[in-house]
């Protein structure tokens, strides 16, 4: 079993919900990215998304725009991320980390050799946002060779037959979006994404997270109620856009806490 | 060799074009691609556009036939398509009364669009006020500060233009903002995209709506010359004004086709959009097609005298006529650009944009090496009004 299956398999039967915050690699610097993910982890983070920054990240909000930007400020690539990931696997060999970005660094580094070296530095998933299945089977089923599982994106808009062909290619986890709109957004619908999930969970096996739009940890509580994962990205940006450089890793350890402790109240 | 019938059902032009957009946009391609598959082959909605782009847009354009510019190179005749005589001034009006079209039979009371320079924004902010509908422009700050005057053009039309202050806070940024605003309000929206790039249907639909130049040309050369061009030329920004005119030619393998790029300061200065000439494939804005990347697959800033032009990327079917070598792409420097700009205003008494002076400056480029019975089919995309202050910039004129 895999470190994501592991992850889900092990939370599912305590009980509890998976917890996936997001932060883009070298945002705010390099050297800060790797102590960030150990930190979150001891916070209660069962999963990392790790963005891999991106000149024109078209599906994300102003937040992220800005962090992928000071990542890109800082000079930090695609191999530098992988890099990130090998130097994390030194000190945890349990947490899943999942890549997240855009197509164009991944194609322009090579889709054989990203696939390699990130399966060689611990890399367990990769979410490419601007590869929908219509332009993915290839790719899915390389990563799937490589055994790292292609994570797919679902959204309100998604009608319930192509749920069943995005079920086909994913693995892992699908990642549901929770409003229509980009990252970052503040007009969730509960009912909406209840409804919704309802409809997803009759067609597909694999655990579901639901992201965008969770700014607080009642959201977050009120998600992990419906999904099997909770993610948790601009509002961990914008701490970070926030925080003085020498609290950054406590301010960040208080708010993954303070999320944990809300999914993890019974009622 | 068989009819060209690019793109694929699943909008692919060899390796390029496709959808590759997020998740949340699949389904809203999907709907606009069957609905624009059914109006496409609706009589009353062709007869709708055909109606319009003669009465509202003024076509048929005239080909004129440049003799003193012509004579004073000494080769091949320079003839022009006078896209610049359109009802707003360009070519993008073709387009954007097609797509308005569409949008009001899919019940879309609001459209966006994106712009550069101003003048897709001011074509889409022309025909939302002939429709009656809202209209909202994305347009970079930077372009927002150097094209002032077509941003006050907007707002008279009724539109509202949000200036971008992300990124190069220019086209590109601009596009990935109306497509943001596309995924908030997928239902109520219509993007009117003003470039043949973008996801698929994009570049097929805007393609057919501007290829109303190519098949006119057709007609006017069999019956003003008696024959065809030997070439044709057309600058490429996003190519739009290009593959209109090179769309109803593909398959006439006599006629060379010839996309003419901005070389900026030149193509090894690092400031250019050259994307053709210098760029490799990779996928942005939705299709996979040529762009100005750097080594990571980062977009780069490009620079061009002319805003139209001044894009990293290219429509993915002007990418596979480069590769299938049905088409040429060359680059032309800014310095080249204005050159033929002034010498159209001085021979022949019209003011070209900055963005048809490229084309321009290739023909002028071309013509002294063929003989005088040749014929070069030059699409003067637009008028260069909105030029004014670039041009005396450069010339170091204040007013």
């Amino acid at each position: 079993m895999n470190r994501i299956a592991a992850t889900f398999s092990k939370l599912k039967s305590a009980n509890q919900k998976v917890l996936i915050p997001f932060i883009t690699a070298g945002d705010p610097k390099p050297e800060v990215t790797v102590p960030l993910m150990h930190t979150l982890v001891k916070a209660g983070a069962n999963l990392i998304e790790l963005g891999v920054p991106f000149s024109d990240p078209m599906a994300d909000g102003p937040t992220i725009q800005r962090s992928s930007e000071r990542a890109l400020a800082n000079g930090v690539s695609l191999a530098n991320v992988i890099a990130m990931v090998a130097e994390f696997r030194k000190t945890d060999t349990l947490t899943p980390v999942v890549l997240m970005g855009y197509a164009n660094p991944v194609e322009a580094m090579g889709v054989d050799h990203f696939i390699s070296t990130a399966k060689e530095s611990g890399v367990d998933g990769i979410l490419v946002v601007d590869y929908p299945p219509e332009e993915s089977t290839e790719w899915a089923q390389q990563l799937s060779a490589a055994g790292i599982d292609p994570i797919f994106l679902l959204s309100p808009t998604t009608p319930i037959e192509r749920v069943k062909q995005v079920a086909k290619l994913a693995q892992g986890y699908l990642y549901y979006v929770s409003l229509k709109g980009v990252t970052g957004a503040s007009h969730l619908d509960l009912t909406e994404v209840q409804t919704k999930l309802a409809q997803v969970r009759t067609l597909v096996s694999i655990p579901i997270g639901v992201g965008f739009g969770i700014r607080d940890p009642q959201t977050a509580k009120a998600i992990s109620k419906l999904a099997d994962a909770v993610v948790i990205g601009s509002r961990i940006i914008e701490e970070i856009e926030k925080a003085p450089e020498n609290s950054l890793l406590e301010t960040l350890s208080n708010l993954v806490s303070s999320m944990r402790s809300a999914i993890d109240e019974t009622n | 060799m068989s009819a060209y019938n690019l793109p694929d059902e699943k909008g692919h032009f060899g390796p390029y074009g496709g959808k590759f957009v997020a998740e949340t946009l699949m389904t809203a391609l999907e709907e606009l691609r069957t609905q624009y598959l059914y109006y496409q082959a609706d009589k009353a909605f062709q007869t709708e556009f055909a109606y319009e782009l003669k009465h509202y847009v003024g076509r048929p354009t005239p080909i004129y036939h440049a003799k003193r510019w012509s004579d004073h190179l000494g080769g091949a005749q320079i003839l022009l398509k006078r896209e610049d005589l359109n009802h707003t001034g360009a070519h993008k009006i073709n387009n954007t009364v097609g797509q308005a079209l569409l949008a009001k039979r899919m019940n879309k009371k609001r459209v966006i669009a994106e712009t550069g320079a101003g003048q897709h924004g001011v074509a889409t902010a022309t025909v939302a006020a002939r429709q009656g509908m809202e209209c909202v422009v994305y347009m970079g700050s930077e372009d927002v500060k150097r094209q002032a005057m077509n941003v006050y053009r907007m707002k008279l039309l009724g539109a509202q233009v949000i200036p971008v202050e992300s990124g190069s806070r220019t086209l590109k940024d601009a596009l990935n903002e109306a497509m943001r605003d596309w995924v908030t309000n997928v239902e109520s929206t219509y993007y009117i995209i003003g470039t043949v790039a973008g996801p698929h249907p994009y570049p097929m639909m805007v393609r057919d709506f501007q290829a109303i130049i190519g098949k006119e040309v057709k007609d006017q050369m069999q019956q003003e010359y008696g024959r065809q061009p030997d070439a044709l030329i057309a600058c490429v920004g996003g190519g739009s004004n290009a593959l209109g005119l090179f769309y109803p030619y593909i398959d006439d393998e006599t006629v060379r086709m010839i996309g003419v790029e901005a070389g900026g300061k030149g193509i090894n200065s690092n400031q250019h959009a050259a994307t053709l000439v210098t760029g490799r494939p990779g996928v942005l804005h939705g299709n996979r097609t040529y762009l100005i990347q750097d080594d990571h697959g980062q977009i780069i800033e490009t620079h061009s005298i002319s805003a139209g032009l001044d894009y990293p990327g290219v429509g993915p079917e002007h990418a596979w006529l480069k590769d299938s070598n049905r088409a040429e792409y060359v680059a032309i420097t800014d310095d080249e650009a204005l050159s033929a700009f002034h010498a159209l205003c001085r021979f022949e008494g019209i003011i070209p944009a900055l963005e048809s002076s490229h084309a321009l400056a290739y023909a002028a480029k071309l013509s002294p090496t063929l003989g005088k019975d040749k014929l070069l089919l030059v699409n003067l995309s637009g008028r260069g009004d909105k030029d004014m202050m670039t041009v005396a910039q450069y010339s170091g004129i204040t007013f």
